[in-house]
């Protein structure tokens, strides 16, 4: 058999590329889009409004103001109490959970997809590195969006505990560890879930966009989901 | 000498079902020649997809060996083979998968974009190639807005995108009426004759014998017989009056 020009290797997109086919992506989709951005957005949310609510009471304690209304019991000792620590951990396990399965699914229905774009000439690289900037973009929107509804819901919840004295004591910074139990403060709980909901909708949708664009093409597009 | 540009050596896929194992191909050997329209013909079942998944590198055999113009592909790296797809091959599947968030436009640019070729060049091919399959003024619809032929000839104009001297058709018609079956495989056949181009069909559509210079029958993951073109007329005959 004769020896043709030997095959070349595949040229890398240019970063500007990807993220304009990726935004192109998101924006075509937009309706699919906002079902997986609002996973992440409830998930934060439920978040950062149990624990921002648990600052808030914190933080009015360590004020000296007597907290009386509809408070738990342990709330009259300083500090964060077990039970507070068992929600947020809970709410972050139901944030984590549900932030993987919305990513994980807006994957997996789009396998075919990516068996094609390898069929087109696609690197594996630029598969992952596509769906990493969508999820990246999608995990922070939702993500920020989801924050503000927590911290909203926790201050309402703070006005109907603590009326207007809320404001006085609003825990908006960070707290010296001296004054007593480690307190984050407002802005900080808001940016800590941001990057919590981007690295977990990164997370959640790289492995399975990392596990599809390894898969020869023909069986990835025989993915039926 | 003839110039073969696609040689598969004793291929053999197997498929791993829960604890058995599905043999699809049993040691597949041909040998395509440059600017042949070659059919794999053979009932569902029989391999020809899987052998077109091997030709086409979209999937690795389990034995065996495949060269295309005399690179063996076992032992390209991943950019290589994704180059390989990029530049060397077009591929138009029964199911036509059409990226359906791109337009027509869309879909035919993007292995454009994928060589690295520059927006305006790319722009100015995927019209002309829309154009060139009686698709000029359906340009920028998106592929659900689109018929079953139309969006089967989108799928031809990105298979030409980026000029690739073989294209593999996995049953183009298999969807498709008579009619529009037909003016599909004209086309595909249209390339064949007028820009040299290998095709390289696997189908169980009569049509497409008239157009074939080779038909290779495969039956139960081997090759049953491979005939020439001048041996297909009296076939057609036969099949055709079997159903009578």
């Amino acid at each position: 058999m004769q020896q043709r020009t030997p095959i070349e290797e595949q040229i890398d997109l240019p970063f500007v590329e990807s993220l304009r086919i990726s935004f192109q992506s998101l924006k075509i989709r937009f309706g699919r889009s906002i079902i997986t951005t609002a996973g992440i957005t409830l998930g934060i949310a439920f978040l950062v409004s149990v624990w921002m609510n648990n600052e808030i009471g914190i933080a009015l304690q360590e004020s000296g103001r007597q907290t009386t209304i509809n408070t738990f019991e342990e709330t009259a000792e300083q500090g964060i109490s077990t039970k507070d620590i068992w929600l947020i951990i809970m709410s972050l396990i139901v944030c984590v959970v549900g932030i993987a399965n919305s990513m994980l699914m807006a994957v997996t229905e789009r396998f075919r997809e990516i068996g094609t774009m390898k069929c087109l000439g696609a690197l594996d690289g630029f598969v992952v590195r596509l769906f990493l900037l969508e999820s990246g973009f999608q995990g922070f929107s939702g993500a920020l969006i989801g924050a503000l509804i927590g911290t909203l819901g926790a201050v309402l919840l703070g006005l109907k505990d603590y009326g207007l004295d809320l404001f006085f004591y609003f825990p908006l910074l960070p707290a010296s560890p001296e004054d007593g139990p480690m307190q984050l403060g407002v802005i900080v709980i808001i940016l800590l879930g941001c990057i919590l909901g981007m690295i977990l909708a990164v997370i959640g949708s790289s492995f399975p966009a990392w596990r599809a664009a390894k898969l020869p093409p023909a069986e990835a597009m025989r993915t039926e989901v | 000498m003839a110039d073969i540009v696609v040689k598969t050596e004793d291929v053999v896929k197997e498929y791993r079902m829960g604890s058995n194992i599905l043999r699809a191909l049993d040691g597949i050997n041909i040998e395509i020649e440059r600017g042949e329209y070659i059919s794999l013909m053979g009932p569902s079942g029989s391999g020809k997809s899987t052998l077109f998944n091997m030709i086409g590198a979209l999937d690795r055999p389990t034995e065996g060996q495949v060269y295309i113009d005399g690179q063996n592909m076992s032992q390209l790296s991943q950019k290589q083979i994704a180059a390989f797809r990029c530049h060397r091959v077009g591929y138009i599947f029964q199911s036509y998968n059409l990226l359906h968030v791109r337009s027509a436009h869309g879909n035919v640019t993007l292995p454009m974009i994928f060589a690295g070729i520059s927006e305006k060049q790319r722009n100015e091919k995927a019209e002309k190639l829309l154009d060139m399959v009686g698709l000029g003024d359906r340009m920028y619809h998106l592929p659900d807005e689109l018929s079953g032929g139309q969006r089967q000839r989108v799928a031809i104009a990105r298979a030409l995108a980026n000029d690739p001297s073989i294209i593999l058709a996995d049953e183009p018609t298999a969807n498709l009426d008579t009619i529009t079956g037909r003016e599909i495989i004209d086309l595909i056949k249209r390339l064949n004759s007028e820009q040299g181009v290998t095709v390289i069909s696997a189908t169980h559509d009569l049509k497409m014998l008239d157009v074939s210079d080779r038909i290779v029958d495969i039956r139960d993951g081997l090759v049953e017989r491979i005939r020439n073109r001048d041996e297909i007329d009296i076939e057609v005959g036969e099949v055709g009056g079997e159903g009578e």
